[in-house]
């Protein structure tokens, strides 16, 4: 009989920029002065529309709305490894890769104003966002696997949430991305809760990114609140994939600083405290005592970048509240490629019913 | 030409549109070296290689969700669920998303997936393997449902699915994989997708059914002196209501023949059809012959489950005495 350990595993933790603005200058990702001001321009608009959006569906000019605000850094260093061919698998708290990836914010406004139409995106990859939790991961995989066995050199990223990882979905994403080799990135944005439930109850595992290991593939926890991480780890896992060596799995370790969409109220189940600690560890905060220290950031430029934003997002609501209603036909005519008899049918019946 | 089965059928249209289409690709569980537990995708394998004859990890969700991403970057894939009943994993993937994508991204992505499964009864096969899945799907805007019960028909409707350019469910008829050897023509061909066929034709009473009760039934009604004309549906969804009410027109009488459960069977979609299209043309109220809205049972007492000959007859006579 023997009894002896076969293999032991390890889980990478990445952090560059810390809580107080300072990097680690050996780890710090190859990012050009002028590439760090966009980011930090990207950051403050992603912020400044959420905060607008939210308000908007305040005042009843929007449908529900979904918050990601304290997930920038997540959601920005992950969206800006990709290149306008790579494939973006959206959830839908991914307003702001959306944002990133060049989706119009008038068009996020159109769907949560309730007109599918927002959903479409035109030349850029991005798929529709994902409403079920987790169901999106496997389509990334095969998404990815379709890339590979058609020779491009093109990447598949997905998002989701740590509530997603409970879910049949990722473990099968995660299952046939390593089976398959398939060049695919998943990112686990592990924001603590999945609506009121907290990370704990979600796995007994003390990481998610070490769910990669059970799947042979790569597996990395990142500060999620720290852009520089973010976009290294992500940079690293794409050019990886792209390279033909297979998938990652990224978990990003952050706070969702809001509720979990507008009809929620997170103070039944947190606390003011631990919200203001995260608040703290926010990714706009460290991001700017970095670039001040840095001499890339000074009060001006600061309040221009703001302004701009602030300008940015009202043209695209004033876009959002000019557009037409969409036509009744659209909710029949892209059920299939071509309306079946039966629809044809039903769409004569609407048409005389609105009359 | 050559005669074939069913199972011959299905392999010569994998067969045409793996060498004709370099996008299509077959996935699933044993399809690859073991050529599926039915023999379906037998010599494939050898023939196109492990490339596109894809033995996947065991997990019908896992196919279906990676079979959607592959659809809508590109590929052509052929996802086999190993026997229907297995699909019910895998119902969230095709409602939630194979069915929806075009009409959420607003045209811009398709899902040309075809999903493929033995279902029905009258095997003597163990639980959960025979399991009448059609109106699930049915139900569904966005997908398409398609059985043959013809070695003809299964290679025609089934390369008409490869090509279609949205998600079909494509139900094989278990009982009479090989029950039935019919001459199947060697070049390409396809049977459309939403249209029935009128299996024989007939004056006094129309006879609906569809899959591997197509055969029994046609049996059944051999007992009988009166004209029937025979429909077989083909597809499920889109159902092809002409052909249906035009030849209830000519007869005024109807009897639609399914072995999955009563309650929400196809059976009742076709009947509420025709009582919206030729009500006035009926001469006698519609019957139904179909299984019992029960767990399909285990070998002993299948035979008592599905439709047979007594009970087909039996609802012939009743509405033809009215």
């Amino acid at each position: 009989m023997v009894k002896k350990v076969i293999e032991k595993f390890e889980v990478e933790y990445l952090q560059v920029l810390d809580e107080n603005g300072k990097v680690d200058e050996k780890l710090m990702p190859d990012l050009s002065k002028k590439q760090i001001k966009e980011l930090y321009e990207l950051m403050i608009l992603m912020r400044t529309f959420d905060d607008k959006a939210f308000s908007l569906q305040r005042q009843g000019r929007i449908g529900t709305y979904i918050q990601f605000k304290g997930q920038e850094a997540s959601q920005l260093g992950t969206a800006y490894a990709l290149t306008d061919k790579d494939w973006m698998f959206p959830m839908y708290r991914s307003g702001g890769a959306l944002i990133v990836r060049k989706h119009p914010m008038h068009m996020l406004l159109q769907y949560d104003g309730g007109d599918m139409w927002g959903l479409r995106t035109e030349k850029i990859n991005n798929f529709p966002i994902a409403i079920p939790v987790g169901t999106q991961t496997p389509h990334a995989v095969g998404c990815a696997w379709a890339s590979k066995l058609k020779n491009e050199k093109v990447v598949s990223l997905v998002y989701t949430g740590e509530g997603g990882t409970s879910r049949g979905d990722f473990h099968d994403a995660l299952n046939f991305a390593g089976v398959n080799k398939v060049p695919c990135v998943i990112v686990v944005e592990n924001n603590q809760y999945a609506i009121s439930v907290p990370r704990k109850k979600q796995t007994a595992a003390e990481t998610f990114a070490q769910k990669a290991i059970a799947y042979g593939i790569k597996g990395i926890q990142v500060d999620g609140n720290d852009i520089f991480a973010v976009y290294k780890a992500a940079k690293e896992a794409v050019d990886y994939a792209r390279k033909g060596n297979g998938p990652t799995l990224i978990e990003n370790v952050t706070y969702r600083l809001g509720d979990h969409s507008t009809s929620d109220d997170a103070k039944k189940y947190r606390s003011d405290k631990e919200v203001q600690e995260w608040m703290k560890k926010g990714p706009i905060i460290r991001f700017e005592k970095y670039m001040r220290a840095n001499k890339l950031l000074d009060d001006k430029y600061k309040k221009e970048v703001a302004k701009k934003a602030k300008e940015k997002v009202e043209k695209e609501i004033k876009i959002y509240e000019n557009l037409k209603n969409p036509d009744v036909e659209d909710m029949m005519k892209y059920t299939y490629e071509e309306m079946t008899d039966n629809l044809k049918e039903q769409f004569e019946e609407l048409k005389n019913n609105i009359q | 030409m050559p005669k074939m089965n069913i199972v011959e059928a299905v392999r010569a249209a994998l067969r045409n549109e793996l060498k004709k289409d370099k996008r299509v690709m077959v996935m699933g569980e044993d399809v690859g070296k073991n050529g599926g537990v039915f023999r379906c995708t037998d010599g494939l394998y050898n023939e196109f290689g492990s490339e596109r004859l894809i033995d996947t990890p065991l997990s019908e969700p896992g196919i279906v969700s990676t079979a959607i991403g592959l659809a809508v970057n590109g590929m052509r894939p052929v996802a086999e669920i190993q026997f229907s009943g297995f699909i019910y994993g895998a119902f969230d993937q095709l409602v939630s998303h194979a069915a929806k994508i075009r009409s959420r991204s607003r045209g811009r992505y398709s899902c040309p997936l075809v999903v493929r499964a033995p279902f029905g009864g009258g095997i003597r096969a163990l639980e959960l393997h025979c399991e009448s899945v059609e109106t699930f799907f049915a139900h569904v805007p966005g997908l398409k449902v398609v059985i043959p019960s013809h070695p003809y028909d299964a290679k025609g409707l089934l390369i008409s699915a490869i090509r279609d350019p949205d998600p079909v469910i494509f139900l094989e008829p278990m009982r009479v994989y090989r029950a039935i050897k019919e001459d199947v023509p060697d070049k390409e061909y396809t049977v459309p997708i939403g249209k029935a066929e009128i299996e024989q034709e007939g004056s006094d009473l129309t006879v609906i059914s569809y899959g591997a009760m197509l055969k029994y039934t046609k049996e059944a009604l051999e007992k009988s002196d009166y004209s029937i004309e025979i429909i077989d549906v083909r597809t499920i969804s889109p159902l092809d209501t002409e052909t249906i009410i035009k030849s209830v027109e000519k007869t005024g009488r109807c009897v639609i023949v399914n072995e999955a459960p009563k309650t929400c069977g196809f059976a009742a979609e076709i009947i509420a059809r025709i009582n919206e299209k030729a009500f006035f043309n009926l001469e006698a109220p519609i019957e139904r012959v179909t299984g019992y809205d029960c767990a399909f049972p285990l070998a002993k007492l299948e035979n008592y489950y599905l439709p047979d000959e007594k009970r087909i007859l039996k609802a012939v006579n009743k509405v033809m005495s009215q």
